[in-house]
């Protein structure tokens, strides 16, 4: 026990769940804590935005697999990192926001920047804690850092009044806590294991398809080597890119609304599918009757709540992904020693061979050929972030994945804004390997402000802003499915991106060919200013092929005409 | 109630802490599902409470209330209490108008075979307190109806498993 301040406990804690980065803003009610923050060897990021705050502890979490921290003061502060919140739950990362509270005699009391964000945050966050004395502020750390980061991960956030932040107390810094409700189930049912195994062994077109959860539990190499040895194709959901090789032989890309046509077409004819850490989303499966009908349905997940939620699956284990992969791969081995090539097998390479180097609809323009070249250029540890809209299904579509938490793109909530503030926080996460947000001219606009932060914070990353004049994605509806009726969707008055980059003090390329693309980005990614590249492209270049919305998975669109 | 509809109590242990019910009733709201009745109170072990929800669903919804109300983090326990071997009550406080003595004593004469109590009585009211089945309830505010109710509470469904299951 030591006499400390709450903020101090608190600095103390964080430290100790091994803090090295925190992204905030300060404000009245939470200076204490800054206060206690000056004295310390933890990095604070100064966002200009709390919103963006939010994001690059998310993207920072996405990169490391280890939770990001975002802090707020009350009222305001609080709010804007509403945005940021929503987006981390809906994609199951793994922050912890620390808000300032007015102090407790205030609470209930309509006073200055007061308001009930406990109340506010409970739908999107996973829990949330709000320490009412100093010495409860450790054991409140440990409990946030816990929930947030076991089990299915999610943001926790920590609501500490002003007053309690300044009480003085005896205090001392827990190892362990223990949280009465809350025991996830992580080991796998043996006998379901079996099961499963011999499901897919039997099965005449197995095939895996695998999400985030495959990421967050760091199995990408069990569950590659399942598909090698069941010569089972990989498809994903778009989160879960990179949990597979997206250059291997098995990969056939992400499914789903923009999806590769290869991995949408074969989802439909398997007859055994192995679904690992996804959550049967709508924009992945399309219509859920339709979806794998004729097929068994193993379903893999650490959250019970996911199983049977949209889709009833044949046989449904609750466990962590890792252990369960790593037991069904030990099970699948004890009764398989070697498959040779399957009639399915062979269809896969036939259907990529078919799909591959087609383009859809018109020839590849110039977007797809963007996509393209910055795979090409950037390291296979390189990280993409994007925004939302067509650049983000650009990227699905047409960079392929490698290795896993090299791509952090919104996708439950779907969040425009979100991947330069996300690139920010990866890059503090991984500051030796080349970090990109691939970016839309709207998305862009809505958090430009963190070039201010790169350049304040030496955090250079690049921006590649695929710049249509246009909130593209909105517009493509509207060409397709409202009559061409443009509503709201052309974005002038943007200001000069190359000017804009210059005047934060970050370096600015305007690219008009992919040749002059590819020179800009190689020296962009090597700078080290935060870079902005700026690809004047088509408002009409649309994004090909397409499941519109409500169909099944296999009424692919691979052009306008077939609208 | 829809057709492949029927009614599952559950009894949920929960933390007795600010926000636990705010965040439970709040799941339900987000999720679309409809609670039919509620009530809370402590139970024999410190610090946690026992809500008793009741909930028209078809299997499939159920289960995954379950699940969701599982999943909450200050939720220790979720017990679907077996219909047929269940023991439930609810309390109901009844303000009743007195026309005249007529109607006094036949309300008195009600209560004795209800197994009521009068718990108050002023010149023009009365209030009767109605413990049972939420059934035995409905039937005895269906036959006062006609007196004037004047002002209503009841608890909603409380519940326990007979015997030695926990
Ligand atoms: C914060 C937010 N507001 C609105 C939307 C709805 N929305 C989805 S895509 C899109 C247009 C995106 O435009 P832009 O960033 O320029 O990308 P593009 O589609 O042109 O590549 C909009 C407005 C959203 N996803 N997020």
């Amino acid at each position: 026990m030591v006499k400390m301040s709450g903020s101090q406990a608190l600095i103390q804690g964080l430290w100790s769940e091994g803090v090295r980065a925190i992204f905030g803003i300060p404000g009245g009610q939470i200076m204490p804590v800054y206060d206690a923050l000056y004295d310390s060897e933890i990095r604070h990021i100064l966002a200009r935005h709390e919103q963006c705050a939010a994001h690059m502890a998310d993207g920072y979490a996405r990169a490391s697999g280890h939770p990001g921290v975002c802090m707020a003061t009350s009222g305001p502060g609080a709010t804007n990192l509403v945005t940021g919140i929503a987006t981390a739950y809906a994609d199951s990362s793994p922050i912890v926001a620390i808000t300032g509270q007015v102090a407790k005699p205030f609470i209930g009391k309509d006073a200055f920047q007061e308001c009930d964000t406990i109340g506010i945050v409970t739908p999107i966050t996973k829990y949330t804690l709000q320490p009412m004395e100093a010495n409860e502020i450790p054991e409140a750390i440990k409990k946030a850092f816990l929930i947030a980061s076991t089990g299915r991960p999610g943001p926790v956030l920590v609501d500490i009044p002003r007053d309690v932040q300044t009480g003085v107390s005896d205090i001392s810094i827990p190892d362990k806590v223990e949280v009465r409700g809350y025991k996830p189930h992580v080991k796998p049912h043996p006998l379901q294991i079996e099961r499963a195994a011999d499901l897919l062994l039997n099965a005449d077109k197995p095939m895996i398809w695998s999400g985030g959860g495959v990421i967050i539990a760091n199995a990408a190499p069990q569950l590659r080597a399942i598909a090698e040895l069941l010569l089972a194709p990989v498809v994903t959901s778009l989160i879960g890119k990179g949990s597979f090789p997206e250059n291997h032989p098995l990969s056939l890309g992400p499914i789903g609304m923009h999806g590769r046509p290869e991995a949408n077409k074969m989802v439909c004819e398997t007859d055994c599918l192995l679904a690992v850490g996804v959550r049967f989303s709508d924009r992945s499966t399309g219509r859920f009757e339709e979806f794998c009908q004729d097929a068994s349905i193993i379903h893999i997940d650490i959250d019970p709540a996911e199983l049977g939620k949209n889709k009833k699956p044949n046989l449904p284990i609750v466990a962590d992904v890792g252990i369960a992969l790593n037991e069904l791969l030990a099970a699948i081995k004890r009764k398989l020693a070697k498959r040779e090539e399957t009639a399915w097998s062979k269809r896969v390479e036939e259907i990529k061979e078919q799909f591959q180097n087609s383009s859809f609809g018109e020839s590849k323009g110039y977007q797809p050929q963007i996509v393209e070249k910055i795979r090409e250029i950037l390291p296979s540890n390189g990280i993409l972030t994007t925004e939302v809209g067509k650049n983000q299904m650009w990227g699905e579509l047409y960079y392929k994945v490698i290795e896993p938490r090299t791509w952090i793109t919104s996708t439950g909530l779907g969040t425009m804004g979100f991947g330069f503030p996300a690139a920010v926080g990866a890059k503090v996460a991984k500051p030796d390997v080349p970090v990109v947000d691939l970016a839309g001219d709207g998305s862009f606009r809505m958090t430009e402000n963190s070039l201010a932060v790169c350049v304040d914070e030496h955090i250079p990353v690049t921006v590649v802003i695929l710049n249509n004049s246009s909130l593209g994605m909105v517009e493509q509806w509207q060409r397709l499915f409202h009559d061409r009726r443009y509503s709201a969707v052309k974005l002038s008055g943007s200001p000069d991106f190359v000017k804009l980059a210059e005047a934060y003090g970050a370096q600015g390329f305007r690219a008009q060919s992919i040749e002059e693309f590819e020179k800009v980005f190689k020296e962009a990614i090597k700078s080290d200013v935060a870079t902005v590249i700026d690809c004047p492209v088509a408002p009409e270049e649309d994004v090909f092929p397409f499941v519109p919305p409500g169909r099944g998975l296999k009424d692919i669109l691979y052009g306008a005409e077939s609208a | 109630m829809k057709l492949n509809e029927k009614l599952y109590t559950l009894a949920t242990i929960v933390e007795n802490k600010p926000g636990v019910l705010f965040r439970t009733a709040n799941m339900f709201r987000r999720r679309g599902f409809n609670i039919e009745s509620i009530s809370v109170g402590t139970i024999e072990q410190d610090g946690l409470s026992r809500m008793t929800i009741t909930v028209y669903a078809d299997e499939d919804t159920a289960e995954q209330i379950i699940k969701q109300l599982s999943k909450l983090i200050d939720v220790i326990k979720v017990n679907v209490l077996d219909e047929a071997e269940i023991v439930k009550r609810e309390l109901a406080l009844i303000k009743i108008q007195i026309q005249d003595s007529r109607a006094l004593t036949e309300l008195t004469n009600y209560c004795n075979i209800f197994r009521n109590r009068i718990i108050d009585v002023s010149p023009d009211s009365m209030i009767i307190e109605v413990t049972g089945t939420p059934d035995k309830v409905d039937a005895f505010v269906q036959l006062v109806q006609g007196y004037g109710i004047r002002e209503m509470a009841r608890t909603g469904i409380t519940a326990l498993q007979r015997g030695s299951k926990k």
